[in-house]
């Protein structure tokens, strides 16, 4: 089970950041989490929102280097050890890791972590035979 | 102090050196280097046509081009048996430019260097610092081949290592420094740095040139190495450094005529212009064997003076060169054409061929920056891939070109655009 994730170039200058999100918010796109993996030169934007494909059109269409990356969404309780937990199965199952972040549901004890690996199949074997509960698009956008 | 009698010969005698030479070098040429022939043929142009000096014009020119297409030795004129020695300079493409010498090509060139050594007042009791890279580049054994023929002892430093040649400065006490003016303020510097006095070596000459300076820039490295300094020109194409000089002057360079002719012609048309009027500096080799090109376009943008100089010479002077007419750019003295880097730029199908480069000066020492597209529908959303993509372009240009760029990844569509030649050089050094 994979989710849509979007994943933007975005160059490091100074309001770029601000003029990405304005667009996002004039298509009335809700962004569910993000995460910024930045170099000195430039930076990667990682965004779960609640319409990728809308999300995705839209940035193209304002010229933004935007495309869709399949990746993990897992379900954890807020608790420690939780997040340990799922690293290890996929350590164990010698599966690397490219990046990963997390948030937290709006409502009640819940937390998401997104994974990104090289190899999907194989993580989500992994993660569904140690018990890991793995959502859906519809869970993750509507969370 | 001069070299040789054809520095101070009268006019007339030079009209007739160099006719006497052209006719002879015409005649070896439509023999021998085939494309040229067919290019004389081409305009019905025979070297019986070629009766004095005042005849050039009615040769066909040479450029880069033909270089290119010759690669690497089609447009010698003598067998390979006679080449005793190859150098090569950076060309418009892939394909660098590839030049060839005869034992007697090594004396003419040992011979206009020693000319150039002399008029800067050295002699065979001097110590030359050679510190211009020796390899293909033909400024290292350009310099050590004059500086030799001179019998001035010869130190081939090369470039590099500061700490080093500083060392070697001051132990083995140099008092002829050749190197680009560059890096003659980075010695100056390191000097500086270290708490040495200038004044404490016994360096009284520096012989500078391989990329342009100003009045400003020799002023200054005049005054912070305690030398005094001789701009130096020349290109592969026409023998390396040693076509013209500077002497007490310091107003312009002697062209070493008796061996390459100069004219200046307009760079659009190929009309010859007037001695005094600015244009595109054309030369003619006419002593050399391997590789004596006719009327070959330097790109550099001067204008000739036939004023009479006080030091006694009536070789016509050039000015420095003041500009190019075409995008060639020189950084640390390498000769780099964007079209060199777009071609590395076209090997990447993760990037679009849409590029600027930024050349700047930290301190003394030119930078370069390529920034690059991004091919929005090809990029990888992972860091190490996106690093591991500049880093493999950045080794890719380093090893093109010869010398070090910063390579920046930028957005899609984010490069100016224009219709027509596109502006991709921002060049903010203020030389």
């Amino acid at each position: 089970m994979l989710i849509d994730q979007i994943s933007v170039f975005i160059a490091n200058k100074h309001g770029r950041l601000a003029e990405l999100t304005d667009i996002l918010s004039s298509a009335q796109i809700d962004i569910r989490a993000l995460s910024i993996a930045d170099t000195a030169d430039f930076g990667v934007l990682r965004l779960i929102v609640n319409d990728p494909a809308k999300a995705v059109e839209v940035l193209k269409s304002n010229n933004v280097t935007a495309k869709l990356t399949k990746v993990i969404a897992a379900r954890l309780d807020d608790c420690p050890g939780a997040l340990a937990s799922v690293l290890n199965i996929l350590a164990k199952a010698d599966i690397p890791v490219e990046y990963t972040y997390a948030f937290l549901s709006p409502r009640g004890a819940d937390a998401c972590v997104i994974l990104r690996v090289d190899d999907n199949d194989a993580a989500v074997a992994a993660l569904a035979a140690g018990g890991v509960k793995l959502l859906s698009e519809t869970d993750v956008y509507r969370l | 102090m001069y070299w040789d009698k054809n520095e101070t010969i009268s006019r007339d005698e030079m009209h007739q050196i160099q006719s006497q030479r052209l006719i002879k070098t015409v005649d070896h040429v439509y023999r021998n280097m085939i494309p040229y022939r067919k290019k004389m043929d081409a305009m019905g142009v025979l070297p019986g046509d070629i009766k004095s000096i005042d005849d050039l014009c009615k040769l066909p020119f040479t450029d880069k081009e033909d270089l290119a297409q010759n690669y690497p030795y089609g447009l010698f004129a003598v067998p390979m048996d006679d080449v005793v020695r190859i150098h090569a300079s950076s060309g418009t493409t892939g394909r660098q430019k590839v030049v060839g010498y005869t034992r007697e090509d090594l004396e003419v060139w040992g011979n206009v260097m020693a000319r150039t050594f002399t008029a800067g007042g050295v002699t065979k009791s001097d110590i030359g610092h050679i510190s211009y890279g020796y390899g293909l580049f033909t400024g290292g054994l350009g310099a050590h081949g004059g500086s030799e023929t001179v019998g001035c002892t010869t130190v081939p430093v090369s470039v590099g290592n500061t700490k080093r040649q500083i060392q070697i400065l001051q132990d083995f006490g140099c008092t002829f420094i050749c190197c680009t003016p560059s890096y003659a303020l980075y010695i100056a510097e390191t000097l500086e740095a270290e708490g040495i006095d200038p004044s404490t070596l016994s360096l009284r000459t520096g012989f500078l040139g391989a990329e342009p300076w100003t009045e400003n820039m020799r002023r200054e490295i005049e005054k912070r190495l305690g030398i005094t300094t001789r701009d130096i020109y020349g290109l592969s194409e026409i023998i390396g450094p040693g076509v013209s000089f500077e002497c007490s002057e310091q107003s312009g360079l002697h062209v070493n005529e008796d061996h390459f002719v100069p004219e200046i012609v307009n760079p659009d048309t190929g009309e010859p212009l007037p001695v005094g009027t600015a244009g595109e500096l054309v030369f003619t080799c006419i002593t050399k064997k391997a590789f004596p090109l006719i009327r070959y376009r330097t790109h550099d943008v001067c204008r000739l003076s036939a004023e009479p100089c006080s030091c006694g010479r009536t070789l016509i002077k050039m000015s420095k060169p003041a500009g190019r007419t075409d995008d060639m750019l020189i950084i640390r003295g390498v000769n780099v054409f964007p079209s060199q880097i777009e071609s590395v730029l076209l090997e990447f199908d993760q990037t679009a061929p849409y590029y600027m480069l930024i050349v700047d000066r930290q301190g003394v020492l030119d930078t370069l920056e390529i920034q690059v597209e991004l091919a929005s529908e090809k990029f990888s959303d992972s860091v190490k891939d996106l690093e591991a993509l500049s880093r493999d372009i950045r080794r890719n240009i380093e090893s093109t070109l010869g010398i070090a760029a910063k390579v920046t990844l930028v957005e899609p569509h984010t490069l100016p655009r224009s219709e027509g030649k596109a502006k991709r050089i921002l060049d903010k050094r203020s030389i």
